[in-house]
């Protein structure tokens, strides 16, 4: 992994014609050959896409034309995001044979800034799930560690970066489905404030958290990569006008004196000593940055995952309903149409599918609404107050991303909510709409990489990422 | 619920949800330790002066032009329609 690519090295090496844009998506296509049978990181390559825009990028650099900032750069993009004339199956049996008819936004604007669409990444089923192993495909291996999950539900785009089968790649958060991977994987990965991100062609798991976001082998890359897809979208009613800041221009900014609050609750019972360990050594390394580091108070963060499972659940069954066998995707056939729906839906979701389609009809249904989702609805409020109240104080939270390492494949598939409060750190920020990044910070034994996950203010993405690249140059990775 | 959800499941399946989902909601019930009379509930993430559609935009004419490649995708198409089961008995 020595010589891996990064945006940067790849404009350098194409602008001095050191490599051509087909010859590096050659060069990630054999590896991908080699190496995708043990990661299963990918499910779909779209080559000639692939070559056809490398190619374009090619005739620029021979044009002696002016490239943009992604030229060439070999992109990975989760499956649940849509992609003209590309399988696209949401890790999901139900759309195993799905080809979209239109590209996401986000996915355009890569194309529009030269990027090189490698192929689709593995998740879990509908991105539900915080190991990958909900994926009907199979599993994803954790390059980073032999035999641990990858973490979920971007597992297959973490892993793909991880292992040099991409230079960046495309996932999306709900609950943590980037932050968390993007740790497993000893990555940086982030989401940036609801809105902030076109959802456009992102098909939908729970409508009021979903957001996409950068996996990447550094923080510039991170930045560069959300700069490009970030912005207004006249597709999509839920993304913001709120100005987009030069990421890159803003990421050298000096972060001492910055404040940077490390609330208690966020290292409770359940936490793996050796992540505290790590998270407590890269607290000490913002300290050496100049960073004024102060205790505060979430007092709502422990009802966090109970609320997150009352709205994404609801939300996702609500969205889930479009799956009824006549428009798109699997249909298996019946007599009457109901029994069209029920027979397709029941053949064509996977366990957890159905698991969070009963739990949200559930917590929607007459007569428990008012007692779960309205419940749940207003304790969200809660929890978006308790960030606004901290971030009076202060201009950054710092956390971990996940309470314990990556774990063995097999070791929760059967516990369903000790699966789920894997995520107790990441939802937060999620049901806030707040940006937040997870950034390397050290590795349990050498072998087990730790994730610190640092939050800013709604439209803070300047900073968090000015603070998690000021941490990455300090070292953060190795703490 | 699977009835509710138009999900066929099979009688294991409906056994192990019951058991799991019973323990997900005995978990979310801790959520009756707040008392929230008093706030308003959480159903919109933005502000309203966060996006553009604050107001209505312009109802403006594009082309459209996806019916046939969005039929492709359908198990069991019959140009220009989807097809069905009889819904509606004569």
């Amino acid at each position: 992994m020595s010589a891996a690519w990064t945006i940067s090295s790849v404009r350098e090496a194409i602008a001095a014609n050191k490599i051509s844009a087909r010859e590096l998506a050659v060069e990630h296509f054999r590896r991908i050959a080699a190496r995708n049978g043990e990661l299963n990181a990918y499910l779909t390559l779209s080559e000639e896409r692939a070559y056809a825009q490398a190619d374009k990028i090619d005739a620029a650099v021979a044009a002696g034309k002016q490239l943009p900032a992604l030229a060439g750069v070999p992109i990975a993009v989760k499956d649940v995001i849509s992609t003209r004339g590309v399988r696209t199956t949401c890790g999901s049996k139900i759309l195993n044979n799905y080809v979209p008819p239109y590209d996401a936004t986000a996915v355009t604007r890569l194309e529009a800034a030269g990027a090189v669409i490698l192929g689709k990444t593995n998740c879990d089923e509908f991105a539900m799930g915080s190991s990958n192993e909900n994926s009907a495909y199979g599993p994803v291996q954790n390059p980073a560690a032999a035999g641990t999950v990858p973490g979920g539900s971007s597992g297959g785009s973490a892993a793909a970066v991880a292992a040099d089968l991409a230079v960046a790649s495309l996932g999306t958060d709900t609950g943590g489905s980037i932050r968390q991977p993007g740790a497993f994987c000893g990555i940086p990965a982030m989401m940036g404030s609801y809105g902030r991100v076109s959802r456009y062609g992102l098909i939908a798991f729970a409508s009021s958290l979903d957001r996409i976001g950068p996996l990447a082998r550094n923080v510039a890359d991170v930045a560069a990569v959300l700069k490009v897809m970030a912005g207004r979208d006249a597709n999509d009613s839920t993304s913001t006008t709120a100005p987009v800041e030069d990421y890159s221009a803003e990421l050298k900014k000096p972060v001492k004196g910055m404040k940077i609050g490390v609330p208690k609750e966020y290292f409770g019972e359940g936490m793996d000593s050796g992540v505290r360990g790590k998270i407590t050594a890269g607290i000490e390394l913002l300290r050496k940055l100049g960073c004024r580091v102060m205790d505060i108070q979430m007092p709502h963060t422990d009802y966090a995952i109970a609320t997150y499972y009352i709205i994404a659940t609801a939300e996702a069954s609500s969205n889930l309903a479009r799956y009824d066998g006549v428009r798109y995707g699997l249909g298996e056939e019946a007599d009457t149409l109901v029994a069209t729906y029920r027979k397709t839906r029941g053949a064509g979701f996977g366990p957890e599918v159905k698991r969070r389609i009963v739990l949200g009809t559930y917590v929607l249904s007459a007569g428990y609404y008012d007692a779960y989702y309205l419940k749940g609805q207003k304790v969200r409020a809660l929890i978006a107050q308790d960030f606004r109240n901290a971030f009076q104080k202060v201009d950054a939270i710092v956390t971990p991303t996940s309470p314990v390492p990556p774990f063995n494949l097999g070791e929760r598939t059967n516990d369903p909510l000790q699966m789920y409060l894997a995520d107790i750190y990441t939802v937060t920020g999620s049901l806030a709409g707040l940006p937040g990044i997870s950034v390397p910070c050290g590795k349990i034994r050498g072998k087990l990489p730790v994730g610190l996950q640092i939050f800013g203010p709604a439209f803070g993405e300047a900073r968090v990422l000015q603070l998690a690249h000021a941490f990455e140059e300090a070292g953060g990775a190795t703490v | 619920m699977a009835e509710l959800a138009y999900l066929d499941l099979t009688e294991a399946e409906l056994e192990t949800y019951r058991v799991q989902i019973d323990e997900i909601l005995e978990y979310i019930g801790k959520l009756n330790e707040l008392d929230t009379a008093n706030v308003e509930p959480m159903a919109q993430v933005l502000a309203d002066d966060q996006t553009a559609d604050a107001t209505l935009r312009e109802d403006i004419v594009v082309p459209c032009a996806v019916a046939g490649d969005i039929l492709k995708q359908a198990p069991d198409p019959e140009p220009p329609y989807f097809r069905v089961p009889k819904v509606i008995e004569r």
